[in-house]
Parts: C-alpha cells; sequence; structure tokens
C-alpha cells in the first residue's frame, strides 16, 4: 500500500499536480493510477499485477478481500479503482463490491473466468463499473481509468452547480482537483476532511471530491451514525431531516442525508427481501429494463405524484412489484424502490438501477422538498414551483425518472422558471414529460404526469436543469436538485428565491454518495419527458437538461438553459430511460453541463439541438449525449428498449451510433461517457 | 547446436503446441509482458501457475473422495483452475476445467472422476511442454543467444 500512497511513481504526482492546475488532464495521466487489486488466484494476481504496471498504473495486490477491505479503510485515498475478482474464499466478491461502493465509493471492476448472464448482472446490480472476464488481457486493463474520470465527472457535475461556469469544468472534472479551492458546497465537510488527507497523495480523487463539490464521504462512523439515527426514528418515519437532527453532524446537509437514505433503503430492500428471483428479476427488470420498468413505475410514480395515484396506490403497485416476478411488478417494484429506498446501491446501480434511484431521488426531493411523502402532490410541485422556481431542482425532482417523473414534473415545473419552458424534466422512466417546471402548476403537472407515460409529454417546461441535475444524479435526487438549482440560470429561476428549494438550492449539498448516486441517475431525468418535450418544444424543453447538468450552466442562461437541460435533461434522460442510466446520466449530465454552462452556447446549441432534436425525438441530443456517455455504461446502455418509448429509444439508440460528439458545442469534453461500465 | 539453430528448434517447437491447442493467445501476452525489468516473468507465472494447481489437483482428488461429495467445493476448485489455466494460455487445461464444471451442477460423481482424471492428463501433458520449452529457451541463453520473441503469424 505504502507504494500506493506514497505514489512514488512521478507521473502520480506529475498527474496530479497537472490536476491542480484545473486544466487538461496530464499527459502522464492515467499513468499512476493507484489500482487495487484482489484475487485469491495467485497465478491470475501475478500476471494482472504485471499488467497493470506494464499499463503504467501503481498497483497493490491483495490475496484476500479482507485485507484489501482493511487496506482501502486505512487509506482512503490511496486508491483510485479497485479490481476485484468474483469468487474467493473469504468474502464474496460482490459483498467487497458493495462494502468498496458504501465506504469508499470507489469505481470497482469485477472480473472473473465465469461469463454467465447472471453473473454479469449481478456485478451490474452491485454497482461494478466493469465486469471483466478472464483470461483479461492487458488491452482490456489500458482503459480502466476512464472509470476514475467518469466517477469524478459525475461528483464534478453535481459539484458545479454554483453556477460559474464551468469553463475549467471539463479539465476539473477531470482532475477533480482543480482549484476548486471554495469548497462551495458548504455541506461538503468531507471534503474538506478529504483535502487535507489528500495533500500528500495524489489527489486526484480527493481534490476531485473537494473541489468539485462538497461531497460527503459515508465514513463507517458516520454510516452508523446515519443508521442509529434511521432505527430509532423507524425505518418508515425516517425523514432526512429527523435523521440529520438526530445525528447532529455539523455540516452535514439534509440533502447530503437524503441521498444517502436513498442508497441505503435501496440498500436494504435488496437485503430483505426480495427472494432471489424476484431480486434476480427486479434487478433484471432494472438494469436491462432501466427504462421500461421506469415506465411502468414511472406511470405509477407520475400518477402518483400528481397526485393522481394516491401515494398508497403506488406503494401497494410497488410492494405488489416487490414481491412480484411478473415483470410489470418488477418495473415498478423498481421504480418504487427507488423512490422509497434509498439504498447505498444507489450509485452502484448504474445502470437500470439508476433511474430507479432517480425516482426514488425524486421521491425523495419532493419529500425534501416538501417534505412530505413520497407522492408528490402536484400541488407540492406547484408549491415548490412557486418557491424553487429558478430552481432546477424541482428538475431533480423530475429526474426521479420513472416514477418519479410524475412527480418531477411537477416539482420541476414547479422549479421550472417561471420561463415556462414546459420542459417537462420528468425522468425519462416514463416519459413523464417534465413538464413542470414552468409556472404551469399543477395542471400542468397533471398532464405531464399522465401523459409522460408515453413520454411525450407536450408541456414544454422550463425545467430548468437545476432542479434536474439531481435527476441524474440518480440517486441523490436530492442533491441534485441542490446543486441544479445553484445551477439555474438566473433568468431562469432564481434559485436562490427558491425557498422551498432550500434543500435545492443549497448546491453544494449534493456531495457525496449522492453525486456518486446520481451520476447515474442523474441521467434518469426523464429524458423522456424531455424528449417529448423537446420535441415539442424547443429550447424550452432544455431546462430539465440543464438541471442534469449539474454544471452550473444552468443558471447562467435560464433561457437557453431551459432549451440546453430540456435538450439535456432530454438526453439524460434518455439515456437513463434506456437504462443506461449509469452512462447515460453521465452523458446527460455532461450533455447538460454542456448546455447549461454555456449558457450563451445553449441557446445556439439548443436551437440546434432542440431543432435537430426535437426532429429526432429530442432523442438525438440525448443520443448524443449519450452516446457519449453511454459508452461508457456498458451493460447499461443497452436498456433503451424498455423504455417503454421504444420510438425514443429506438431512435437514442440509433443516435448513440451515430451520435458525434455534438457535444463540442457543449463543452464537456466528451469524456468519454462510458459509463459504466461498468 | 549452435545458437540459430536451437533458436529455430524453440520456434518450431512452440508454434506446434499453439497448433496442437496447449496454448493459445493468452500465452502471448505473458511472454509480451516479459522484459528487462523481468526476464524470467513467464518462467515464474507458470511455475506458480504449477504449484497452484497441483495443489488443486489434490484438493478436488480428495474432495471427490469422500462419501458425499460437496459439488460446491469442487466447483469452486474447478472454477479456480479453469481461471488461472486460461490466465497462462494452457487451452486444453482449461478446456477439460469446462467440461468438468458442467459435470458438477449435474452432482454426477462418476463423470466428475473422470473428468478430474482427463484434466489431471492435459495439465501434465501442458507442464510437459512447458518444460521442455522453458529449457530450450535457458539453452539458447545458456549458449550466448537470445530467445527469439513468437509472432503469432499462423
Amino acid at each position: 500500500m505504502n507504494s500506493n500512497i506514497g505514489k512514488g511513481s512521478m507521473s502520480t504526482a506529475s498527474s496530479s499536480a497537472a490536476w491542480k492546475a484545473g486544466d487538461v488532464v496530464p499527459d502522464r495521466f492515467p499513468a499512476g493510477l493507484r489500482v487495487l487489486v484482489v484475487d485469491d488466484d495467485p497465478t491470475c494476481l501475478m500476471i494482472l499485477e504485471k499488467m497493470l504496471r506494464t499499463c503504467l498504473y501503481e498497483v497493490t495486490k491483495c490475496n484476500r478481500a479482507e485485507t484489501a477491505l482493511s487496506m482501502l479503510r486505512e487509506n482512503k485515498n490511496g486508491f483510485d479503482i479497485v479490481i476485484s475478482d468474483v469468487h474467493m474464499p473469504d468474502m464474496d466478491g460482490f459483498k467487497l463490491l458493495e462494502h468498496i461502493g458504501l465506504e469508499m465509493d470507489l469505481p470497482v471492476i469485477m472480473m472473473s473466468a465465469d461469463d454467465g448472464k447472471h453473473v454479469v448482472m449481478k456485478g451490474v446490480t452491485h454497482g461494478a463499473c466493469d465486469y471483466l472476464i478472464k483470461p483479461v488481457r492487458i488491452e482490456a486493463l489500458k482503459n480502466i481509468w476512464q472509470h476514475v474520470v467518469r466517477k469524478w465527472k459525475n461528483e464534478w457535475k453535481d459539484f458545479e452547480q454554483s453556477g460559474s461556469v464551468e469553463e475549467g469544468d471539463r479539465q476539473q472534472k477531470q482532475s477533480e482537483d482543480a482549484d476548486y479551492s471554495s469548497s462551495a458546497n458548504e455541506g461538503n465537510w468531507k471534503s474538506s476532511k478529504k483535502r487535507k488527507d489528500d495533500e500528500d497523495e495524489t489527489d486526484e480523487r480527493d481534490d476531485s471530491s473537494t473541489l468539485k463539490k462538497p461531497r460527503v464521504v459515508w465514513s463507517v462512523e458516520l454510516h452508523q451514525q446515519f443508521v442509529a439515527a434511521v432505527n430509532q426514528l423507524g425505518i418508515d418515519k425516517a425523514v432526512p431531516k429527523k435523521i440529520l437532527e438526530l445525528m447532529n453532524v455539523p455540516g452535514l446537509t439534509r440533502e447530503n442525508v437524503a441521498s444517502h437514505l436513498q442508497k441505503y433503503r435501496l440498500y436494504l430492500r435488496r437485503l430483505s427481501g426480495v427472494s432471489q428471483h424476484q431480486n434476480s428479476f427486479m434487478s433484471h427488470q432494472e438494469e436491462t429494463f432501466g427504462p421500461l420498468s421506469s415506465l411502468n413505475g414511472l406511470d405509477l410514480q407520475t400518477l402518483a405524484a400528481t397526485g393522481q395515484l394516491p401515494a398508497e396506490s403506488l406503494a401497494t403497485l410497488q410492494a405488489a412489484g416487490l414481491g412480484r416476478s411478473t415483470a410489470k411488478s418488477g418495473v415498478p417494484m423498481a421504480l418504487v424502490d427507488q423512490r422509497n429506498i434509498f439504498s447505498f446501491e444507489n450509485p452502484k446501480l448504474r445502470f437500470g438501477e439508476g433511474q430507479q434511484q432517480h425516482i426514488n431521488g425524486n421521491n425523495k426531493q419532493i419529500n425534501l422538498l416538501h417534505g412530505i411523502p413520497m407522492t408528490m402532490e402536484p400541488k407540492q410541485l406547484v408549491g415548490l414551483h412557486h418557491t424553487a422556481q429558478s430552481i432546477g431542482n424541482v428538475n431533480m425532482q423530475v429526474t426521479s425518472h420513472g416514477a418519479q417523473s410524475g412527480q418531477n414534473n411537477s416539482l420541476l415545473m414547479q422549479m421550472g422558471q417561471p420561463q415556462s419552458r414546459g420542459h417537462i424534466l420528468n425522468d425519462a422512466t416514463v416519459g413523464h414529460a417534465p413538464r413542470l417546471l414552468s409556472s404551469m402548476g399543477q395542471p400542468i403537472l397533471s398532464n405531464g404526469i399522465a401523459a409522460n407515460v408515453s413520454t411525450r409529454n407536450r408541456i414544454p417546461e422550463n425545467i430548468r436543469a437545476p432542479g434536474y441535475n439531481p435527476v441524474s444524479q440518480a440517486s441523490s435526487m436530492l442533491n441534485f436538485p441542490m446543486n441544479h438549482a445553484s445551477e439555474l440560470p438566473g433568468n431562469i429561476l432564481p434559485l436562490g428565491s427558491t425557498p422551498g428549494m432550500s434543500s435545492l438550492t443549497s448546491k453544494g449539498t449534493f456531495q457525496e454518495d449522492v453525486n456518486s448516486e446520481i451520476k447515474g441517475s442523474g441521467g434518469f431525468m426523464p429524458s423522456y419527458d424531455i424528449f417529448n418535450d423537446l420535441n415539442q418544444h424547443k429550447p424550452q424543453s432544455w431546462e430539465l437538461q440543464n438541471v442534469s447538468m449539474t454544471s452550473d450552466a444552468s443558471q447562467r442562461s435560464n433561457s437557453l438553459q431551459g432549451n440546453l437541460d430540456l435538450t439535456q435533461s432530454v438526453l439524460v434522460q434518455q439515456g437513463i430511460s434506456s437504462g443506461q442510466m449509469n452512462g447515460q446520466n453521465r452523458s446527460a449530465a455532461v450533455v447538460s453541463k454542456a448546455m447549461c454552462s454555456a449558457g450563451d452556447f445553449s441557446e445556439q446549441r439548443n436551437a440546434q439541438n432542440v431543432n435537430q432534436h426535437f426532429n429526432t425525438l429530442l432523442v438525438d441530443n440525448t443520443i448524443r449525449v449519450k452516446s457519449e456517455i453511454v459508452a461508457d455504461v456498458s451493460p447499461a446502455n443497452l436498456f433503451p428498449d424498455h423504455f417503454g418509448q421504444e420510438d425514443l429509444m429506438s431512435a437514442l439508440l440509433k443516435q448513440q451510433e451515430g451520435i458525434a460528439p455534438a457535444e463540442n458545442e457543449f463543452d464537456f469534453d466528451g469524456y468519454s461517457m462510458d459509463n459504466i461500465p461498468e | 547446436m549452435e545458437v540459430g539453430q536451437m533458436q529455430r528448434r524453440l520456434m518450431d517447437y512452440t508454434k506446434s503446441l499453439f497448433m496442437e491447442g496447449f496454448l493459445d493467445g493468452q500465452f502471448l501476452q505473458l511472454q509480451q509482458l516479459q522484459d528487462e525489468s523481468n526476464p524470467d516473468f513467464v518462467v515464474e507465472v507458470v511455475s506458480l501457475f504449477f504449484d497452484d494447481s497441483e495443489k488443486l489437483l489434490n484438493d478436488l482428488t480428495m474432495a471427490l473422495d469422500q462419501p458425499n461429495v460437496d459439488f460446491k467445493k469442487v466447483d469452486a476448485h474447478v472454477h479456480q483452475l479453469k481461471g488461472s489455466s486460461s490466465s497462462i494460455g494452457a487451452q486444453r487445461v482449461k478446456n477439460a476445467c469446462i467440461a468438468f464444471r458442467n459435470f458438477c451442477e449435474e452432482q454426477n460423481t462418476e463423470a466428475c472422476l473422470r473428468c478430474l482424471q482427463q484434466v489431471k492428463q492435459e495439465y501434465y501433458l501442458a507442464k510437459n511442454k512447458l518444460e521442455s520449452l522453458f529449457r530450450l529457451e535457458q539453452q539458447i541463453v545458456a549458449a550466448g543467444g537470445s530467445v527469439p520473441i513468437m509472432e503469432m503469424g499462423f
């Protein structure tokens, strides 16, 4: 470990230095990437180590999972990425994966000689960012750094919310360490802590977290406090606000707690119970059908959100979904789960699940915002809208892809800028049209929601990205809004003004896991909706995108953003819908980012995108974005089919192939949105 | 025998191993990983593989010898052997393991025992071949020559 930490390699040092500069990624990168490889097979371990060293990475090898875990715990910032075997005698590889995701939130690549679909799926559901089949070739290892960068990027995005255009964002994203000295995100106490820890090491990783957003790192102690608080309140009654109060941790924000709660709930759900079959079913559903399930789920959710469907029904549906293996159930479950269950797994579930998370996130959001139960009532949304108006936060809600979308829409609507973009950022899951944002108010919501199902919300709402961003974050729906909120372009909605959105506005709040989660889900945002909207609405619908873009840009050009956002969100959503969540989110986020930040750009882009995309159902945009992003997300990306909005998906898919980085316009570097892949 | 001749012999031998399926592309990967900083990498890894595999084969023999065979355990061992053999490119050993796993799933002790035999046979064959290969290489180096890089042209 020392070697890793010590960063003996110059490359690391130089790379970090370069990163600090906040400009382009250092040339040496990915050299010096700190990899921890875990495998009980000594032959494989030796070969992997050699291969990784040949790639110029800093390698630490470990033949037991327990040892690896303690190494990671002792030195939280000592590694950038973990590669682990699936079958190990002392601990199941997936278990290790979960631990790492929960405690350290590092990207983890699973590998095995087993290439069975179920095992690979398991990797996806547990949040692995990639899965390698043995024998591993060196080529496969050469670009594992993409997962690290991607993660940073997503975190960065979340962080960005502060409106400042991130010109350096791109780089910053990558280099996390971008001199983001401002821990703008007050909420991020961890980041400051991390900062200190990182001083010595290559802070690439750390910096990103600190710089980008005040990501809260959920250490074991913190998590224990959290769990204690939750148990004290009772898992059903555990609302972020109360949890926060009980935990009494300075610097921790409600959003942090909310996103973490979301993940936790998902985690619990996963553990509890659902029978294996269901689990696999669900997870399968979720994963592959991210979009699909989301759709179904979304409908429910949206309906619920719009208040058309009582919360109880939704819960019932969810429950039903959970217990059933039927696809349908699975779907709603997934959605529902997401909404209701905040499991830690969120981040892990990049794919498919990501969407769900969003949904949950959305729900959360809504709750947070309003402090209401999951189902978002239209009025709540409206309220939000008023308050949040500018807050993209609402968007966030929208992000809750499927189920939430309905809700989100409302939220978004609310948040949506006054501009009435009509974007309905609703999560793509169902295509909820994020209608909300604009002052549409409730009626829109319901429209959106209802319409969402088909994802063709025509209601163009200016869902400002700000709110939306959270969505992309996926898990941290809450977080998102926050980020976005800040992002919302000034025009759009005075983020600050939205008192309700306080949570949202707290840009920095997203930090930590949420981000990671969101990342995955970020994409979720009702891409569908957006698309729908976009089609109809061109510029306006983009607002959503902004939201997803964590980018601060959202703020910039509200109007633009709206458009951009929309497109972005659409993109994001699409990405999400297609279950690519992970990948998409990122891309969407990126796109949105690009859009947002480019305030000016956005306008042009929007126009471009909008017009172009609208034709293609916005899908294009998203696809573009997605393609970029999605690329990362390997398995998950291909969910599009599930969307339910076949047309969307297909469009998306098609786009994906063909999408050239339109993003050029957008600022995002087009980091390989490869998501996840994991 | 002079160096050039030895080198040619080595090349031919190596080629035959590939042709006959004893080795596959993964072995080439290993060879490519070897460099000045690690001149004995391939030998080291393969030696590690030999030690590990022999242990695994022993465990397998014991596990299948039980009155109540724990097929999960057997499967785990075979899975590991499959992974390591595939990592060094011992193709036939790997294939034998794949067949073995199928019978583990069926919980067919008789068939498993046969598979174990098969795996052992392949393993010892592969071991022999590789050891011969290494000996040839050593001879070349001892004679002052350098080991030619194998190009998978065929």
